[in-house]
C-alpha cells in the first residue's frame, strides 16, 4: 500500500506487490490483532462489549461512507435514510411474513442498491452539489415512508423484531453478537479495501481529483458516479438491517439527520479516502459522546448543563468537526501518518535525495 | 380562499429562507447547510433582546437585526474565511459542522422549551380577515411584505449599487475580480452578512407567527428545494421555485395527507432534478464549475 518503506525493502515478485500483508511484521501485526479481537469477548463486561458491537456496527456504515463521499467526492446527506431503509426493509420482513435472517439481509441489500441506483441517477445529468441534494432528498422520503408504514399499521413507538436465528441458534447474546458484527465489519472492510486498489477506486479517486480530467482519462464518470452510491447504499442497507436485529427494535426516530452527520464526522475526523481512516472516524465517533460523559463527570461543569447533556454532545461534536477540518484536514490517519513517517525517516526531516 | 393565504404565507417564508441560501452560492458556490441553525440563532437573539429591552419592541427588534448582520460576519471571518479557495465539499461539511455546534450551544445557552418571543415584545398576533372566509395573522401579512420588501431590496442593491455589482462580479469569477482589486474577503462577509440577516428576519417572524424550538432547523432545510427547484443562482427563480413548493406543499396537505409535510418539499425537488436539474431559472453552465 501507498505507506512509505524503511530503506532495504524491496518487492521482488508481483504476487508480493498484490498482497494485502506483505512482510513479516504486518502479517505478525495483523495476526496479533486477530486474535485479541476474538479473544475481546472474553472479558465479562456486557457494557463493554456493546460498545464494540456498535464500533463494529458503525464501522461497517463508515466504510460505505467512506466510498462515497471520501473516495469518489460524493458529498452524501442520505445516509441515516440508507441505514433506515435497511432497517425498514428488515423490519416489514420480519413483521409481515416472518422472514429469516438469511432472507431479510439480501432483501435489505437488494432495496439499498435500488434506492442507491435511483438516487445515483441524477448524476447522469448533474455534478457536485446537486446530487449531494437529491441524497438529502432521499433521507426525507425514506424516514416519511417509515412513519407511514408505523402509522398504517399502528406501531406507533416503532416495530419490534424478534431476534434472528443463525443455524438454529437464536442470536441474543452479545457475545454472539460481537462475532457476527466482527466477521461483517472485516468482510466490509475488505471489500472497501480491495475496491481501492482496483479498477474502481482508481477510477473514484480520479473523478475526485478532477472530474474533466477523469472523463478526457476515458473514464464513465456517470457510470461510476451511480456505482458509487450503489455499492455504498448497499453496503449501508446491510449495515441498517444488523443495527435493527442487534437493537431488536426500528423506529424512525432513531435516523435522525444527525445520524447522518455522525457518518460524515467518521469520514472526516477519521481522515478522507482511506479505509484505516473508516475504522479509525468509526472508533472515534462512537467512543466520543462517552467520552464527553466522562469528562463531564469528572470536571466542574454548569449544573444546568446535565440535563442537557446530549446539546454539550452536539456542541463539542460540532467544535471537534470545525476543528479537523481546519487544522488536520487528513483526519487521525494524517497524524498516524506522520507519527509513521517521522520513524520511517528518522533522523531526517523528509526523504532524502535519490532514496 | 383560506388555501390561498396559506400558500402565499407558506411561498414568502421560504422565499426569505432561499434568498439566504442563494446569496452565499451565488457568491461563493458553497451551500450552507448552516443556513437553518443561523435563522434560529437570529430568532433567539430577538427573544434575548426582547427580555433586555423591555418596552422598546421596535429597538429591540433592529438590535436583533443588527446583531445577526453581525453574525454572519463573525461566521465569516472566524470559519469560512480558512475554507476560502479549498474544495467546495470541505466548506459545505464545515457548515454542516457549524450547525450542530450552533444546535448544542443554543440548547445550552436558552434550554429545548418552547420559547415566545413574540409575548415578551408584549405584542399579540391578532388575525385579519382576508375577503369573507379567509383570515391571515398580523405576523404572516408581516412576513409577506418584508419578504416583498427584501427581494425589493436585494434587487436594487445587486444591479444599481456599487457593492452589489462587485458582488456579481466575484461570483462570476473570483480571481478576475481579485485582480481587479475588488476585496474578495470583503464580499464573502458582505454575503454572509445579507445571508445571515435575511435569515434572522424570518426565523424572528416564524418564531413570533408560531413558536421558537428545535423545529426551525428542518424549516430552514425543508426551504432549500425551493432554491433549487428555481435555481440555485437566482433570485427570481427562487421567488418562483417558493411558490411552487409551497403550493404543492399546501395542497397536498389538505387533500392527501398531513404526514407528507416534511417530504413534499423534497419530493419537488427529485421531481425537478430529473427533468430539469439546473432549476427553472439558473444558468447552464452553472453544472459544470460547480
Amino acid at each position: 500500500m501507498s505507506v512509505p518503506n524503511a530503506s532495504g525493502y524491496f518487492r521482488t515478485s508481483y504476487a508480493r506487490d498484490m498482497a494485502l500483508l506483505d512482510t513479516r511484521a504486518q502479517r505478525v501485526a495483523a495476526g496479533v490483532f486477530l486474535v485479541l479481537a476474538l479473544a475481546l469477548p472474553i472479558v465479562d463486561a456486557p457494557f463493554l462489549l456493546d460498545l464494540a458491537n456498535q464500533v463494529l456496527l458503525a464501522v461497517i456504515g463508515s466504510v460505505a461512507l467512506m466510498l462515497v463521499n471520501g473516495v469518489a467526492g460524493q458529498i452524501s446527506l442520505g445516509h441515516a435514510g440508507l441505514l433506515a431503509a435497511g432497517a425498514f426493509t428488515t423490519g416489514i420482513l420480519v413483521r409481515e411474513a416472518h422472514a429469516p435472517f438469511w432472507v431479510t439481509l439480501p432483501a435489505a441489500a437488494l432495496v439499498g442498491a435500488l434506492i442507491g441506483l435511483i438516487f445515483g441517477l441524477p448524476s447522469l445529468r448533474l455534478r457536485g452539489l446537486y446530487l449531494a441534494v437529491s441524497t438529502l432528498a432521499l433521507h426525507f422520503v425514506v424516514i416519511y415512508l417509515g412513519n407511514e408504514y408505523e402509522s398504517r399499521r399502528g406501531y406507533s413507538t416503532g416495530v419490534v423484531i424478534d431476534p434472528p436465528s443463525l443455524w438454529g441458534v437464536a442470536l441474543t447474546a452479545p457475545r454472539a453478537w460481537y462475532y457476527v458484527l466482527f466477521v461483517s465489519a472485516l468482510a466490509a472492510l475488505l471489500l472497501g479495501v480491495n475496491l481501492l486498489r482496483a479498477k474502481t477506486g482508481r477510477a473514484w479517486r480520479a473523478i475526485q481529483g478532477r472530474e474533466a480530467v477523469a472523463e478526457a482519462l476515458g473514464i464513465n464518470v456517470p457510470g461510476y458516479k451511480v456505482l458509487a452510491f450503489t455499492v455504498s447504499s448497499t453496503l449501508t442497507a446491510v449495515a441498517g438491517a444488523l443495527f435493527s436485529y442487534y437493537r431488536g427494535f426500528v423506529s424512525a426516530e432513531a435516523f435522525s439527520l444527525f445520524l447522518t452527520i455522525q457518518y460524515v464526522a467518521m469520514v472526516i475526523i477519521g481522515g478522507m479516502g482511506s479505509m484505516l481512516g473508516a475504522v479509525l472516524g468509526a472508533v472515534f465517533v462512537t467512543l466520543f459522546p462517552y467520552l464527553i460523559e466522562w469528562l463531564m463527570a469528572i470536571l466542574p461543569t454548569p449544573a444546568a448543563w446535565a440535563t442537557s447533556v446530549f446539546a454539550v454532545n452536539y456542541a463539542a461534536f460540532g467544535l471537534m468537526m470545525i476543528l479537523f477540518l481546519l487544522y488536520e484536514p487528513q483526519g487521525l490517519v494524517g497524524i498516524w501518518r506522520r507519527i509513521q513517517n517521522y520513524f520511517l525517516l528518522w533522523p531526517f526531516q523528509q526523504r532524502p535525495r535519490g532514496g | 380562499m383560506q388555501l390561498v393565504v396559506n400558500i402565499v404565507v407558506l411561498a414568502s417564508i421560504y422565499a426569505l429562507i432561499c434568498c439566504g441560501y442563494v446569496l452565499i452560492y451565488r457568491v461563493s458556490r458553497v451551500v450552507s447547510l448552516a443556513h437553518g441553525e443561523l435563522m434560529m440563532l437570529g430568532a433567539y437573539g430577538l427573544y434575548a433582546t426582547a427580555s433586555l429591552f423591555t418596552g422598546h419592541p421596535l429597538g429591540a427588534i433592529a438590535a436583533a437585526a443588527l446583531l445577526a448582520i453581525v453574525l454572519g460576519g463573525l461566521v465569516y471571518f472566524l470559519l469560512m474565511r480558512h475554507m476560502t479557495g479549498e474544495m467546495v465539499l470541505a466548506a459545505v461539511l464545515t457548515t454542516i459542522a457549524l450547525g450542530i455546534l450552533l444546535r448544542g450551544v443554543i440548547v445550552l445557552v436558552w434550554g429545548a422549551q418552547e420559547q415566545h418571543p413574540l409575548h415578551v415584545l408584549g405584542w399579540q398576533n391578532v388575525a385579519l380577515p382576508v375577503g369573507p372566509r379567509a383570515k391571515i395573522s398580523v405576523v404572516g401579512l408581516t412576513l409577506v411584505l418584508t419578504t416583498a420588501a427584501v427581494y425589493l431590496g436585494l434587487w436594487v442593491f445587486l444591479r444599481r449599487t456599487r457593492w452589489g455589482i462587485r458582488m456579481r462580479a466575484v461570483g462570476q469569477n473570483p480571481l478576475l475580480a481579485a485582480q481587479r482589486g475588488i476585496g474578495l474577503h470583503g464580499i464573502y462577509a458582505l454575503a454572509w452578512s445579507l445571508a445571515t440577516f435575511t435569515g434572522g428576519l424570518v426565523g424572528m417572524l416564524i418564531a413570533s407567527d408560531s413558536a421558537l424550538d428545535q423545529g426551525m432547523v428542518v424549516i430552514g432545510l425543508k426551504a432549500f428545494p425551493a432554491a433549487l427547484v428555481g435555481g440555485l443562482d437566482s433570485l427570481l427563480g427562487t421567488l418562483v421555485g417558493a411558490l411552487i413548493v409551497a403550493t404543492a406543499e399546501v395542497l397536498l396537505i389538505h387533500y392527501v395527507n398531513p404526514l407528507l409535510a416534511d417530504v413534499v418539499p423534497f419530493l419537488v425537488l427529485l421531481a425537478t432534478l430529473i427533468v430539469r436539474p439546473w432549476g427553472l431559472r439558473g444558468t447552464r453552465e452553472e453544472l459544470d464549475r460547480v
